[in-house]
């Protein structure tokens, strides 16, 4: 199934939960309301004609423009990435999530995404790593808990506001 | 975040007396790297299994944010550090699919001859280290002696052994070299003079018609062996639902019996360097004749199919690199199209998956208009195979631990990045 035709399953089903379809790019995408994640996962991959029994890969991206010389600055959020393929219709989709950077624009607050991972068993692992380097909080996760990083860790690396700790444990950075 | 000592999953203080928690590594031999298992045990019966990741982590997503495109690709190596040239592959289509190169017929067959060839070696490894995690140290050596030839053709290729950064943007550094002195390990088992000068092709050939036969004896010695056979048949199975739920891919797959490999599922910047090659993709349960049969014991989506494919994936790769073989020579193009160092990305984003011996290795990346990548993402396969150990593993006799995660063929330098 192409990628319009899931849009539009989506968009009868989900209605405004289903924001956007981007073309004109070399993956196109389907943007989703945070809210609606989990359902809209579950849905693709029990629905027939969908099928998405495999989530290959998650992923999130920091976009805030650090360098004050770049002309076009990006509008400043952070989103979060589903690639999914199906095994047996062998098609694939994109989706993706935009949220806030902090949660009601206080820093050091964590934006919230509803967990998928009762949907795909990887979920549970590429949560944990998002979480861990980005600074997403994943609700209804069952272990979120940092996976990369040591449990004591500060901060979240990927971050593009990020600052290298001066000092961990007696060892000096920078 | 701090340590919160009244998660159970972390430390337990109030431990029942018929439980024990058990750590297994991270210097455990078997763990192939500095993976951690903690253990949670009844006797000789295990209960869970949480695997604790993380202590290679160099953090190469965040170091992708600053450097170029080409200066990243040494970092891709390190990651599956038995297989880099696979490594280099993913990464570099990746962008030719961001800025849209296509690669000229000459540089795809040499891409597919160097990709082929460390597949071997890394099922070689894969297939030893498998040996030594079942307690029989023959086969590793025999596996060694025959990765020490390859390593001896990618040296006389990049000058590298192990992180070769050779597959670059646009096609590889090198071209193949004219002429080389016989690597001495191949001189010494084909009894040749040991400063006889050849091409590479040559000797690679060589090497082939030398490796081809030796098969068989490997399965004599490891795939068919009594005592193998009852440490990893009917052990570990894996259901394809499970399978792909948790996202496993490879030869983990293939073994749990989903026809899918990327070489010929994939998209079509992957797909068209395969086009017209003829190979057979092993699956359990290998109802094609070419694979003989499996052994009663042997059950879908066991340890034994998990290995049995890789084995065959070597026979399999030494045919693809054999009709490489033969097309080099007349393929047209150049080696490289040039990419320069500092070339602008456009603002764009692409995802794309290769077919790389322990699985599908994706690469995320997205441009905005500079040299350097906006976000680099490496999607682990190792990553997810291992996500499955802790489902795999309930119920399952301690001495049986090492021949689950052994046959997941796992690499740490991968999933932590």
């Amino acid at each position: 199934m192409k990628i319009e035709d899931i849009y539009q399953r989506l968009v009868s089903r989900f209605g405004d939960s289903i924001r956007e379809l981007k073309t004109g790019v070399k993956d196109p995408w389907i943007e989703v309301a945070s809210t609606a994640i989990a359902d809209v996962s579950e849905f693709l991959r029990t629905e027939s004609d969908l099928k998405f029994e495999a989530l290959n890969d998650l992923t999130a991206s920091d976009w805030l423009e650090t360098d004050p010389k770049k002309k076009t600055p990006c509008d400043p959020h952070v989103e979060v990435v589903y690639h999914l393929y199906s095994y047996s219709l062998k098609h694939w989709c994109k989706l993706k999530v935009k949220v806030p950077r902090w949660k009601d624009g206080v820093t050091g607050e964590l934006p919230e995404i509803p967990s998928v991972a009762h949907v795909w068993g990887i979920g549970d692992w590429h949560e944990r790593e998002a979480y861990d380097l980005v600074g997403i909080h994943f609700t209804n996760h069952p272990n979120l808990r940092r996976i990369l990083c040591p449990e004591d860790w500060e901060g979240y690396p990927l971050r593009k506001d990020y600052e290298f700790p001066l000092e961990y444990h007696g060892v000096r950075g920078k | 975040m701090s340590l919160t000592l009244e998660d159970p999953r972390i430390v337990e203080f109030d431990v029942r007396t018929d439980e024990m928690l058990v750590n297994m590594g991270p210097q455990h031999p078997s763990t192939h790297g500095v993976l951690r298992l903690l253990l949670r045990t009844d006797g000789e019966i295990v209960h869970e299994v949480t695997p604790h990741i993380g202590y290679l982590h160099r953090c190469a997503e965040k170091i992708g944010e600053n450097l170029s495109p080409p200066q990243w690709i040494p970092y891709t190596d390190r990651m599956d550090y038995l297989a880099a040239m696979n490594m280099n592959l993913g990464f570099s289509l990746a962008i030719e699919k961001l800025i849209g190169m296509e690669v000229p017929e000459k540089a795809m067959t040499l891409r597919v001859i160097i990709g082929e060839l460390n597949r071997i070696a890394s099922h070689l490894v894969g297939m030893g280290a498998y040996g030594l995690d079942l307690g029989t140290f023959s086969p590793f050596l025999y596996a060694f002696r025959e990765r020490e030839i390859i390593l001896d053709l990618f040296e006389e290729v990049c000058g590298a052994r192990l992180t070769y950064s050779y597959i670059t943007i646009g096609g590889a550094t090198h071209d193949l070299p004219d002429q080389i002195t016989i690597p001495p390990g191949l001189a010494q088992l084909t009894e040749r003079n040991p400063n006889m000068q050849l091409s590479w092709i040559d000797a690679l050939k060589m090497f082939l018609d030398w490796m081809g036969p030796r098969i068989k004896e490997y399965h004599t010695l490891l795939t068919r062996n009594a005592i193998f056979v009852r440490r990893t048949a009917g052990l570990g199975i894996l259901s394809p639902e499970m399978a792909m739920s948790y996202g496993c891919t490879g030869p983990v797959l293939r073994g749990s019996g989903v026809d899918y490999d990327l070489r010929r599922d994939g998209e079509p910047i992957y797909t068209r360097m395969y086009e017209g090659y003829k190979f057979k993709i092993p699956v359990a349960p290998f109802s094609d004749p070419a694979f003989g049969g499996i052994p009663q014991e042997a059950k879908l989506g066991d340890n034994w199919c998990r290995f049995f494919v890789r084995m065959m994936e070597v026979a399999q790769s030494i045919e693809i690199i054999r009709q490489a073989l033969d097309r080099y020579p007349t393929s047209k193009g150049e080696y490289r199209l040039p990419f320069k160092m500092n070339q602008k990305l456009p603002a764009d984003e692409v995802y794309l998956e290769t077919e790389c011996p322990k699985g599908s290795m994706g690469f995320y990346v997205v441009g905005d208009g500079d040299a350097e990548p906006f976000r680099v993402r490496a999607k682990s396969s190792c990553f997810c195979n291992l996500s499955v150990t802790g489902p795999l593993c309930q119920g399952v006799l301690i001495a049986d631990i090492p021949s689950i995660v052994g046959s997941l063929d796992i690499v740490m330098g991968e999933i932590d990045r």
